[in-house]
């Protein structure tokens, strides 16, 4: 606690002229229960003014205060001896060698992103891109985890084709290349589309900066674009439920984003930075003005003091309270050296930008807002950022998912149908089906840095000047997590991992994105509960610690809540880039081989939910031992250069990720000869989806070799067959039953299947 | 050999072209777009990017820039100009180069390799290649879609003018390996002069086997040995 503590607000603030009367039904609408009131009028001492409401609302909202996640939270494993900057920053910050550090966090924009797809998720991605340089490093690279309901609905191609617009626009605009991420279709996530966007910045160490505002006196200055009145009270808006009224009324409260700004900004920031004219600099993000100075002012143990008609505005007669509560985007709080004012003015005129000083850091602890030299808002700046209430509620499973769970599928086993039929179904299926028609749309090879491109199992971003390379990935399983969720998210982090290896990447730490419904129902914080724990426990085993993140709760739309989804945000290290590994085959006569081994569930697949129109059954059970056995095997394969190819096996089963093997980018296709003799049903062995397995190919010569490490690590391992020319066609054989098919048909399944259901109709959001 | 790359506020791929002009042994410098005077350089690139943030049409607004008003006299006195993406769109709008980059007939951003097959081999930006060699080179555009009027595009064939043109995997400017339209396939196009080349495709991104291609090296040879030495 700082000597700031002492420090009390003025006892009496005479109110703003026209602002209204503080009734409970204001408290109410501000979002703030009675008690969170009570604590309110404790630490003021007196009725808040409207506009010190509003600032407590924004930093006591769930978006920004943590309110009902903080707790959980804290039990996550956050350290590690490579870890440079855990939770608690704009993002979190990992050493990666040659003295290399990699700045990287996930973001939501779920909410706007339902009311207007294209703003809402370009402007996710502005969001991110500014966490990420704010810390001095560089975006090198982008990744968007989407999920929508299903896309026979018009509405659902609506958003989905804006979300997809809005990601591509703005990243290629900036120029930061998007190398991966994930996209799902479930009616789970009908009214409630997910847009989790990540990224990545590499810096040396020394460029590092962080967002605390310290020495007295030093000039508080807004930078880059003006403050409008869009998107005021966001952050609360993303923390309430939608429900139909949300499209028309909620629209204000949705930023407009302008990639072209933000590319000055950039550009100037990481020029600011280095400059050394800046002690601290943050975005002016979710509750804008209110928590980027509010924030910095608590890190640094400081105090604030603003004046808001010196604040740069676009619109006339914004009131304090509109200017402190905008989320107008594009914008920056900057803390100056005292006497380098004049320094910052040049570089952001350099790039055609404004600055305006419009305060300076104070030592009483104070964050203090003027209007015209009158004080509007008087409040403890400690409080206000760490005294937000946090609760631990009362976590129950919902009987309804349980007795889903418990569902007897027996029946939708049965072998009987024609599995080669099956099988292009399932690849045909979007979920399964090439991403093509998404990341088509994506600048990926900007930077020229790009060593894999989306479409593999992880992108990665070579270092250039070193020999070095950082990968990335996102994954989650939504119905996994629903069915079971300590085991779904576990598996979240276990396919993460997988990812990463797969190109040959040593996972090293993640981000977490909690997208969740409302957690003031019981079997929803439930659900958070058990899926942190989850988490948890696989972080530790991976020694993959969480520097940071999200959270997006209240993703519900008419009382129905979304699948819990904790979308994990994993990044690895290459230490030595001509050792990639790709997903392709890359040559006809090459053995396949199967690391790892099938469990025998089938619940929560998708051949269950294309077959059968269920989300059911118990989900794939994850062995976090035999998973860390099997990424340090085929690190180790890799390291020794025995493998040909490497890829994860995970929605669609094992047919459809051996598809994908022989497939490719559908340039030069190879066929496969291979069968699989488990002692499990034919729909099972081929298309359940147990974890830790992996399909690698070799030449036959290293084929002793691989299974001998693979023993050595006590990973389960066989050869399933041979990659032949596409013309021999696919054909996999498992105890019972066949999958045999052209590679013509399963390449028009697997390619074609997005872009006919996006090229045929033209969609609104009626 | 001294080069300019132009740096508008909005370009994005500059600072690869800087790397892939160095990567051939040149001496890139970045010009800023309020900067004046390109008489001490042999070559001037114009980047990709989104300059302006491509508002009210990609390359309308850079064309007034201050530097604009060297670049145009540096091509018409055979200076050698090469705009790359942005960079094409914005010599057609500075009319240094015929025609204009419309959106792509797809209404979406295209982003993935394309093929290109070479027409000549008689001019300073492909003396590298052979002719009919074909190249691996990623794009990544939204307006990309070259158009021009029909006497244009016949003076364009018959003087030999399109040095790079979309096809597919046989060779061939079919209508499937024409990603965004273009009248033609055209992918690239030079001025009357041969000294002024535009075109969509990234040669810049494809200069290492590690990133997909190295095919977009022999465009920055070329132009290499057809300009003066380092002094």
């Amino acid at each position: 606690m700082s000597q700031a503590d002492g420090n009390a607000p003025a006892t009496s603030v005479p109110p703003r002229d026209g602002d209204p009367e503080i009734t409970a039904e204001v408290v109410a609408d501000h979002g703030l229960s009675e008690s969170e009131y009570e604590k309110v009028l404790a630490i003021m001492g007196r009725t808040p003014t409207f506009t010190e409401l509003g600032v407590f609302s924004a930093m006591w909202s769930e978006h920004c205060g943590y309110k009902n996640s903080k707790r959980l939270l804290s039990t996550l494993p956050t350290k590690a001896p490579w870890v440079i900057q855990g939770p608690g920053e704009n993002a979190g910050v990992i050493d990666v060698g040659d003295g290399y550090a990699l700045a990287f966090k996930i973001e939501s924009h779920n909410h706007p992103s339902a009311v207007e797809p294209y703003q809402g998720a370009a402007t996710g991605v502005g969001g991110i891109l500014r966490d990420i340089f704010t810390m001095g490093a560089r975006p090198v690279a982008v990744l968007d985890s989407l999920r929508f309901g299903d896309l026979d609905s018009g509405r659902v191609r609506y958003l989905f084709s804006g979300v997809v617009s809005g990601v591509g626009d703005y990243g290629n605009c900036i120029g930061v290349p998007n190398i991966g991420g994930e996209v799902a279709f479930d009616r789970g996530y009908e009214g409630n589309p997910i847009v989790n966007a990540m990224c990545l910045g590499l810096m040396k160490h020394d460029e590092l900066i962080t967002a605390s505002a310290s020495g007295t006196g030093s000039p508080i200055m807004a930078v880059g674009a003006r403050t409008g009145r869009d998107g005021i009270h966001g952050a609360t808006f993303a923390s309430e439920e939608l429900s139909e009224d949300s499209d028309e009324s909620s629209r204000p409260q949705v930023q407009v984003g302008d990639p072209f700004t933000e590319k000055l900004l950039l550009e100037a920031s990481l020029e600011l930075i280095s400059s050394g004219a800046i002690s601290g600099i943050q975005d002016m993000g979710a509750a804008g003005i209110t928590s980027s100075a509010s924030e910095m002012a608590g890190r640094g143990g400081s105090g604030i003091e603003m004046e808001m008609t010196d604040v740069p505005i676009r619109e006339v007669g914004m009131t304090p309270y509109e200017i402190l509560l905008s989320e107008s985007q594009e914008r920056m709080l900057v803390v100056a050296h005292v006497g380098q004012e004049a320094e910052v003015h040049r570089i952001l005129e350099k790039w055609e930008l404004e600055a305006a000083v419009i305060g300076r850091v104070t030592d009483d602890g104070m964050f203090r807002v003027m209007e015209n030299g009158k004080v509007v808002a008087d409040i403890p700046a400690l409080p206000l950022t760490d005294g937000c209430p946090t609760y631990e509620r009362e976590g129950v499973e919902s009987a309804e998912i349980k007795a889903l769970r418990e569902m007897d599928l027996s029946e939708h086993l049965i072998p009987g149908g024609d599995l080669s039929k099956s099988f292009l179904l399932l690849i045909g299926s979007p979920n399964v089906a090439s991403k093509q028609w998404i990341y088509h749309q994506y600048d990926t090879t900007v930077r020229t840095a790009t060593a894999v491109r989306p479409g593999g199992d992880s992108g990665v971003i070579r270092i250039r000047g070193t020999n070095r390379a950082v990968a990335a990935t996102t994954d989650c399983n939504g119905r996994f997590v629903y069915l079971e969720p300590r085991t779904g998210a576990m598996a979240a982090v276990a396919e993460a991992a997988r990812n990463l290896v797969c190109v040959g990447a040593t996972p090293t730490a993640i981000t977490n994105n909690l997208n969740f419904g409302n957690p003031l129902k019981a079997h929803i914080y439930y659900q958070l509960r058990e899926a942190v724990q989850g988490m948890s426990e696989a972080c530790s085993a991976f020694e993959t610690p969480v520097t940071g993140g999200n959270v997006s709760l209240f993703n519900e739309t008419d009382g129905q809540a979304i699948y819990p989804t904790p979308v994990i945000g994993m990044v690895g290290v290459i230490d030595d880039v001509s050792k990639i590994m790709r997903q392709p085959f890359q040559k006809a006569g090459d053995d396949i081989v199967l690391l790892g081994v099938n469990t025998g569930e089938i619940g929560g697949s998708e051949y269950l939910y294309v077959t059968a129109d269920l989300v059911a059954g118990v989900p794939p059970s994850v062995d976090l031992d035999g998973e860390r056995m099997l990424q340090r095997a085929v690190l180790k394969m890799i390291d020794q250069e025995v493998l040909n190819s490497a890829h994860d096996c995970s929605e669609g089963g094992l047919a459809s990720a051996l598809a994908e093997c022989a497939l490719g980018n559908g340039e030069e296709p190879f066929g496969l000869e291979a069968s699989l003799d488990e002692d499990l049903r034919p729909v099972v062995s081929l298309f359940g989806e147990s974890h830790g397995r992996i399909i690698a190919s070799c030449d036959p010569a290293k084929t002793d070799e691989v299974l001998r490490i693979a023993g050595i690590h006590a990973v389960p391992a066989k050869r399933l067959g041979t990659v032949c020319e596409a013309e021999s066609g696919f054909s996999l054989n498992v105890r019972d039953g066949v999958v045999s098919c052209s590679m013509t048909d399963i390449a028009r399944a697997y390619f074609d299947a997005i872009p006919n259901i996006m090229n045929t109709s033209s969609d609104s959001g009626a | 050999m001294k080069v300019a790359v132009v740096t508008f506020p909005g370009s994005n791929c500059d600072y690869d072209l800087y790397k892939a002009v160095q990567q051939v042994g040149g001496d890139p410098t970045f010009v800023w777009h309020r900067e004046r005077g390109l008489s001490e350089y042999d070559a001037v690139l114009l980047p990709g990017g989104f300059s302006y943030g491509d508002y009210l049409r990609a390359g309308a607004i850079a064309r007034m820039s201050p530097i604009m008003e060297d670049v145009v006299p540096f091509a018409n006195a055979g200076g050698p100009v090469l705009g790359i993406c942005n960079g094409f769109q914005i010599l057609c709008e500075a009319g240094l180069l015929p025609g204009a980059l419309v959106r792509n007939d797809i209404l979406r951003f295209a982003s993935h390799d394309v093929i290109l097959r070479v027409e000549r081999t008689d001019t300073l930006f492909a003396s590298d290649y052979t002719a009919g060699q074909t190249l691996r080179i990623p794009i990544a555009h939204g307006e990309g879609n070259y158009e021009a009027d029909r006497a244009t595009l016949e003076v364009l064939e018959t003087q030999g003018r399109i040095i790079f043109r979309y096809v597919d995997a046989q060779g061939e400017p079919s209508d499937d390996a024409n990603p965004n339209g273009s009248w033609h396939n055209i992918a690239g196009i030079t001025n009357e002069g041969g000294n002024v080349l535009g075109m969509m495709p990234h040669p810049e991104r494809a200069m290492e086997e590690l990133l997909g291609s190295t095919d977009g090296i022999g465009l920055f040879t070329s132009m290499m040995s057809g300009l003066p030495a380092a002094t």
